[in-house]
C-alpha cells in the first residue's frame, strides 16, 4: 500500500516538474529541496524583520534589499520567475532554526558566516554578497568620535543571537573597560531603547548602524564610529545535505557578481548573446550547458541578470541610492579595488 | 473479567497513545537530526559561554559556562516572579476590598482600575511601561534626587547601597525576635484556652521585632552606612551614576507591569470571597458579640481564604510564566539568556528548549504544590 502511495506521490511530482521544464534531469531528482521548490512554485525565504538595503518591506508588503535580491536571483533560476519567493520575516533568534527545520529553503538575512555556525548546527554557507564589520553607533552631542573614548560604566544597546554579542564581549575585555550590555530580541526595540537615551552606544554590524541610522528620530544626531572591531562576512546561508540545491544558490549570487564584472546588465543581457567573449556567451546563456548541472535549462542566469539585475545594480537600487552606505567600500569588485571575487562560471 | 477488562483497555490505550506519541516525534526528530549533521548532547552546558548579561544575581561573566548562564537567567526569572507576586497580592487584596467599599469613590476607582488593566493585552503593557514611561524619565545628568539619595533615571534606578558591620549579628537578633514572637503566640494560645484571658500578642510582637534589632545596634557593635550614588561624566552629554545599587529600567517596569496586571485578577478573587462568605455569618458573629475586628478574621476571612486560594494559584502561576515576555524589553531572564542568546550561540534548540520547559515546569508545580499545601491547611477539619 505504502509504496504504491510513494510511487503515485513522485509521479505527480514528476509530472508537475514536467510541465514547468523539459529538461529534467538526475540533478532535479537528487536535490529534494529543488524538486520540492518547483512542485510548490515559489522559493520559501528567510529574511529579516527589516534592515533597510538589505531586506525590508513597504507599506505594500514587497520586499527589497540585496539580501532579498538573492533569494529573487534564485526564484528567476528555478521558477523563471524573480517574484516567486515568499518571504518569511525572522528574528535573529528564530533564522538557523527555520531553516535546519525545513520552514525555509535558502536564508538570506545579513548572517555573518563563522566556523562554528559553518560546521556546528546543520548549516552551509554558500558565499558572501555583503562584506562588513562590527561598529558603534553614539550620539554627535555626545562629544565621542573614536571608541578609544569610551569609559568604564558605559551601556551598550544591541541584538540577542548574534555575533554581536560576543564580539561586544572581546572588544570591552580587551579594552579592560566594564560595559553594560543592553540585549533585545528585535532590532526595532533596539533602535527605540537606544534613541530613548537608555543607552550610550548602539552597536552592530556597520551596514546595519547605517540602514538603522535612517529610521531614528532625528539621523543626523548620531555618528557610526570609524573602528570596525569584527570581521562580518555576510551571505546566504542553505541547509546541510542538498549539494545541488546548495551549489544553485550559490552560483546564482555568483552570477550576479560575475555579470557585473563582464558589464553585463539587466538591460543589455539580451544583446550580449552575440558577444565575442565567451564567458560573457557563457552568462547569458548562449554558449555551453551550465545550466544542466543544477537541473536547470541554459537560460537559468541570463533570467537572473534581467530579471533582477548584477550585483551592482542591485547595490545602487538598494544600498546606495537609498543614502545608506553610498560608498561601496570592500564590496566593490577586485577589478576596481575591492575583495569581490568569484569563481569563473564555466 | 469482562469487568476488568473493560476497565483496563482505555487505560493500556491511553498509555499505548502517549507512548506512540512521544517515540514518533523522538524518532523524526533524531533521524532529521542525523541527516542534517546536527549532534545532541548537553556537553555544551560545561563550555565557557563567551557572552555577558545585564544584570546577574549572582557572579558571572562571560568565562563562565553555559549553565551559570541558565543559573542566572532562573534567578532573574524568580527574582521578578518572587517581587511581582508580593506586589499583585497586596494590591490585589487593598482593590479586591476596596470594590467593595461603600464609599463611592473608592468603589468606582478600584472598578475603573480592575476594568481597564485587565482588558489591555499584558504585552502592550509592558512596552508602555518600558517604552513610554521610560522616555519620560530624565537623563542622568537631570535627575532629581529624591529624598536626596534616589535617582531615578532613563538608565535605572539608583539607591544608596547599604554598608554593614558585624551584619551577623544583626541578623541573629531578628532570627531571635522572630522565635520569641513564636514562644509568645503559643503561650498566649495556651492562657485563653485555659484562663480565657486575652494577651496583647500583636503589640509584643511589633515591640520586640523593633526593640532587639535596635539593641544590636546600641550594644551588639552593628554598625549600618550608606553609600550615596554620585554622577560620573562619561562624555560631554553621557553620564552615569557610580556607587550604590542600580535597578535597571527592565526590571522595574517588567515587575510593575506584571503586577498590575495580575493584581487586577488577584482583586476580582478577593471580592468573590469576600461575597461568597453568607451575609448570615457576619450577623452571627455579631450577636455573640464580636468585634468588628474579630468578625473578620476569626469569621469572614477563614472562610474567604478558601475561595480565594485556588483561583489565586492559577494568577501566580500566570505571573510567573507571563515573567518570560521580559525578553521583549531586554530583561535577561530564563528566555532572554538561555532559550534566547545561548541557543543562538549554540544551536542546541532541543536540548535548550527542552531545558527551559522543564524549568518552567518545575517553577509552576513549586507554586502549586506550596499554595495547595497552604490550602489544605485553612481547608474546613473535619472532625
Amino acid at each position: 500500500m505504502f509504496k504504491y502511495l510513494k510511487q503515485l506521490t513522485s509521479l505527480v511530482a514528476m509530472v508537475a516538474v514536467l510541465f514547468t521544464f523539459t529538461t529534467e534531469s538526475m540533478a532535479a531528482k537528487k536535490s529534494k529541496t529543488l524538486k520540492n521548490t518547483q512542485k510548490k512554485g515559489f522559493v520559501r525565504c528567510g529574511v529579516s524583520q527589516g534592515l533597510p538595503g538589505f531586506s525590508n518591506a513597504d507599506a505594500a508588503g514587497n520586499w527589497t534589499g540585496v539580501d532579498v535580491d538573492v533569494c529573487r536571483a534564485v526564484a528567476a533560476a528555478v521558477l523563471g520567475d524573480a517574484n516567486k519567493v515568499k518571504f518569511t520575516p525572522l528574528s535573529a533568534k528564530e533564522r538557523f532554526t527555520a531553516l535546519t527545520s525545513g520552514e525555509i529553503d535558502i536564508l538570506s538575512r545579513n548572517t555573518t558566516w563563522t566556523l562554528s555556525r559553518d560546521a556546528d548546527i546543520g548549516l552551509t554557507f554558500v558565499g558572501v554578497n555583503f562584506y562588513d564589520g562590527q561598529g558603534f553607533m553614539v550620539r554627535k552631542s555626545s562629544g565621542i568620535t573614536s571608541t578609544s573614548q569610551f569609559k568604564d560604566g558605559i551601556s551598550a544597546c544591541t541584538n540577542i543571537g548574534t555575533t554581536t554579542e560576543l564580539n561586544m564581549r572581546d572588544f570591552f575585555n580587551s579594552k579592560g573597560i566594564s560595559y553594560e550590555p543592553v540585549a533585545f530580541e528585535k532590532a526595532d526595540e533596539v533602535v527605540a531603547a537606544y534613541d530613548a537615551g537608555r543607552c550610550d552606544t548602539y552597536t552592530t554590524d556597520k551596514s546595519g548602524l547605517a540602514a538603522q541610522r535612517t529610521k531614528m528620530k532625528n539621523p543626523d544626531e548620531h555618528i557610526v564610529l570609524p573602528e570596525t572591531i569584527s570581521k562580518e562576512p555576510l551571505g546566504p546561508v542553505v541547509r546541510q545535505g542538498d549539494a545541488v540545491w546548495e551549489d544553485i544558490v550559490r552560483w546564482s549570487l555568483n552570477t550576479m557578481i560575475e555579470a557585473e564584472e563582464y558589464g553585463i546588465t539587466s538591460a543589455n543581457a539580451d544583446m550580449m548573446k552575440t558577444s565575442d567573449n565567451p564567458a560573457i556567451k557563457r552568462l547569458v546563456g548562449a554558449e555551453g550547458e551550465l545550466g544542466a548541472a543544477f537541473g536547470l535549462d541554459n537560460d537559468w542566469s541570463l533570467r537572473i541578470i534581467k530579471q533582477v539585475g548584477n550585483y551592482g545594480e542591485s547595490y545602487k537600487r538598494n544600498i546606495a541610492d537609498t543614502g545608506i552606505l553610498p560608498d561601496r567600500g570592500p564590496n566593490q569588485l577586485w577589478t576596481k579595488g575591492g575583495i569581490l571575487y568569484v569563481p569563473p562560471a564555466r | 473479567m469482562n469487568f476488568k477488562l473493560k476497565d483496563i483497555v482505555p487505560q493500556l490505550i491511553t498509555v499505548l497513545a502517549v507512548v506512540l506519541v512521544f517515540g514518533f516525534f523522538t524518532y523524526n526528530a533524531q533521524i532529521n537530526m542525523e541527516n542534517r549533521g546536527i549532534d545532541f548532547g548537553y556537553g555544551f552546558l560545561s563550555q565557557e559561554s563567551s557572552f555577558d548579561v545585564q544584570f546577574s544575581l549572582i557572579e558571572y561573566d562571560g568565562s563562565h559556562s553555559y549553565f551559570r548562564a541558565y543559573l542566572v537567567g532562573l534567578l532573574n526569572t524568580i527574582l521578578v516572579s518572587v517581587i511581582g507576586i508580593i506586589i499583585a497580592t497586596i494590591l490585589g487584596v487593598i482593590v479586591g476590598i476596596a470594590r467593595l467599599s461603600p464609599n463611592y469613590l473608592i468603589n468606582k476607582f478600584a472598578a475603573f482600575y480592575v476594568e481597564f488593566f485587565r482588558n489591555i493585552p499584558l504585552l502592550l503593557q509592558i512596552f508602555f511601561w518600558y517604552f513610554a514611561a521610560l522616555r519620560a524619565l530624565p537623563l542622568p545628568q537631570d535627575a532629581e534626587a529624591m529624598f536626596g539619595v534616589f535617582f531615578l533615571t532613563i538608565k535605572g534606578l539608583y539607591v544608596p547601597a547599604f554598608i554593614w558591620q558585624n551584619f551577623n549579628i544583626f541578623i541573629y537578633s531578628i532570627i531571635a525576635a522572630i522565635i520569641a514572637i513564636i514562644v509568645i503566640r503559643a503561650h498566649a494560645k495556651k492562657v485563653q484556652e485555659n484562663q480565657g484571658k486575652q494577651i496583647p500578642v500583636f503589640l509584643i510582637s511589633i515591640g520586640l521585632i523593633f526593640i532587639l534589632p535596635l539593641l544590636s545596634f546600641l550594644i551588639g557593635g552593628v554598625r549600618l552606612s550608606f553609600e550615596v550614588p554620585v554622577l560620573k561624566q562619561l562624555a560631554t552629554t553621557s553620564f552615569i551614576y557610580e556607587g550604590g545599587v542600580s535597578l535597571p529600567p527592565e526590571l522595574i517596569a517588567l515587575t510593575l507591569s506584571l503586577s498590575l496586571y495580575t493584581a487586577t485578577f488577584i482583586a476580582e478573587c478577593v471580592r468573590a470571597g469576600i461575597q461568597g462568605v453568607g451575609k448570615g455569618q457576619k450577623e452571627a458573629a455579631a450577636s455573640i458579640g464580636l468585634t468588628p475586628n474579630q468578625v473578620l478574621k476569626l469569621v469572614i476571612m477563614p472562610q474567604a481564604l478558601r475561595i480565594i486560594i485556588p483561583p489565586t494559584t492559577n494568577q501566580y502561576l500566570n505571573l510567573t510564566k507571563n515573567s518570560s515576555l521580559a525578553a521583549a524589553i531586554a530583561y535577561p531572564d530564563l528566555v532572554l539568556v538561555f532559550a534566547g542568546t545561548a541557543l543562538m550561540q549554540t544551536g542546541k534548540a532541543i536540548e535548550i528548549v527542552s531545558i527551559t520547559m522543564f524549568t518552567y515546569l518545575t517553577l509552576s508545580i513549586s507554586i502549586s504544590i506550596l499554595m495547595n499545601w497552604y490550602n489544605k491547611k485553612i481547608a474546613i477539619q473535619e472532625k
